[in-house]
């Protein structure tokens, strides 16, 4: 791993209206890095990663993504950013190879037709490249999502509940190819509420509560029991 | 090239997915039929009446299936969750613009032409001499319809009430274009040259230009706001 975080979160806070959302995050992630961002609904995971992701700025605090800033050169950090949002950002009439055409060429990378297929089939979708994504399940709309970022080789990964609305086989597949992405040096920030085995590719746990990162710290060789004991301990504490 | 490849996609996919969900053009082409159904009913066959009002009626009918279709052009997007993708496309997003408006042109030229066809039918109208200036005055009205209405879509989408604020929004701004479109037509109904009515064509040339060169300098702005 570099020692020079890839992303990083410096004091950020972010107020809708007269609420606070977010209040003096701070945050890093390292080039080959897994962090996983647990809190409970309305603490602001998502609205963090849309601040990374340049679609919210924040009110107060700077974040940077490869040194450019957010909200000041969003240009510059887009094309270095993969997004797995809670939609799969698909069109249900065109086939899966259609959809990854259009945001191929949307985002303005070179796909040609044998990148698509590579990248159909590193998501196992390449015997039904063809198909309308009208006909897929919700599992298979994620696995389309996910080939569309790998196909833009990001440097930085922001997934919200990737493993959400997937079954056992399909949750194994996609922590594989999480793990295959972070070896290739992506960083990763994963935003979840669960306390599964999906946890089993985040280096780092960093709790959200109250506005703030009430816990950072290694995974290390904390199961999901320890990690339930220590994200009630410290989302209680701060709430 | 990259711009125009990324302006191109996006035509491609929104005729594509029309043309795969037919759930626009149906609508439109029911609603067409429809109005011409209450248009003929109203006006019967009294024909010194059809001469006065028939562009008005031509036009409007032309303005209200613009309306439904270009309200939903960035619909389509926040359905399929794709509004975001966009939004984080990198580079000039004017070219999603261009795009939106290649698509969405394509798709009213489509409508009207076949608003046309049973507007000659259901009022039993020689067109004859007048369709090649009449072409080129729907042309250029509907160029000025989509550009600045693909625009007020953009604008719209995240808003709450847009179905009463996008025709506030884009029909008074349409004005010189339905003034020049309507005088226009109506001349070239009565036996006129394209020539005879060349003032409204340039008025209508330059509203297209001011409407598709504003809209493209600002998108970038509607869509980020």
């Amino acid at each position: 791993m570099s020692v020079e975080p890839v992303v990083r979160i410096i004091g950020v806070r972010k107020v809708f209206g007269l609420v606070a959302v977010l209040d003096s995050v701070s945050l890093d992630i390292r080039a080959g890095e897994a962090v996983a961002l647990l809190g409970a609904n309305g603490a602001g995971k998502t609205t963090l990663l849309k601040i990374l992701a340049t679609l919210l700025r924040p009110t107060r605090g700077a974040a940077t993504i490869a040194g450019h800033d957010v909200a000041r050169a969003p240009e510059a950090v887009r094309p270095l950013l993969g997004v797995v949002a809670h939609g799969a950002w698909v069109y249900d009439d065109l086939t899966a190879r259609e959809n990854l055409r259009f945001w191929a060429t949307v985002g303005g990378l070179d796909a040609y037709a044998d990148d698509l297929t590579v990248a159909l089939a590193g998501v196992g979708l390449e015997r039904v490249a063809d198909a309308r994504v009208r006909t897929f399940s919700a599992g298979m709309k994620r696995r389309l999502s996910l080939a569309r970022v790998m196909l833009a080789r990001p440097r930085v990964l922001l997934l919200d509940e990737p493993f959400a609305g997937l079954d056992q086989r399909a949750r194994k597949w996609l922590e594989g190819r999480l793990e295959a992405m972070k070896a290739a040096g992506a960083a990763l920030l994963m935003v979840t509420h669960s306390f599964g085995r999906e946890l089993g590719i985040a280096d780092r746990l960093a709790v959200l509560a109250g506005g703030r990162i009430a816990l950072d710290t290694a995974r290390g060789t904390l199961g999901p029991d320890d990690v339930q004991r220590l994200y009630a301990a410290h989302a209680e504490e701060s709430a | 090239m990259s711009y125009a490849r990324r302006a191109l996609a996006v035509a491609w996919k929104d005729l594509a997915v029309e043309r795969r969900s037919k759930e626009t053009l149906n609508a439109l082409v029911f609603f067409s039929l429809l109005l011409l159904f209450v248009f003929q009913f109203t006006l019967g066959g009294d024909r010194e009446r059809l001469a006065a009002v028939l562009p008005g009626v031509l036009w409007l009918g032309f303005v209200l299936s613009a309306l439904l279709a270009l309200g939903r052009t960035f619909l389509v997007e926040r359905e399929h969750d794709c509004w975001e993708g966009l939004l984080l496309a990198p580079g000039d997003k004017s070219a999603i613009y261009l795009g939106k408006l290649a698509g969405n042109l394509a798709l009213m030229l489509v409508v009207e032409a076949l608003v046309l066809g049973l507007f000659v039918v259901f009022f039993d109208i020689d067109l004859g001499r007048a369709l090649p200036g009449l072409l080129v005055v729907v042309l250029l009205g509907t160029l000025g319809l989509a550009a600045v209405g693909t625009l007020f879509a953009a604008m719209t989408a995240n808003v709450r009430a847009r179905e009463l604020l996008f025709p506030v929004l884009l029909l008074p701004v349409q004005i010189p274009v339905l003034l020049a479109t309507v005088k226009a037509t109506e001349a070239l109904l009565l036996g006129e040259p394209l020539g005879a009515v060349g003032h409204w064509v340039k008025l209508l040339l330059a509203a297209d230009v001011v409407y598709v060169v504003v809209s493209l300098l600002t998108f970038d702005v509607v869509l980020e706001a």
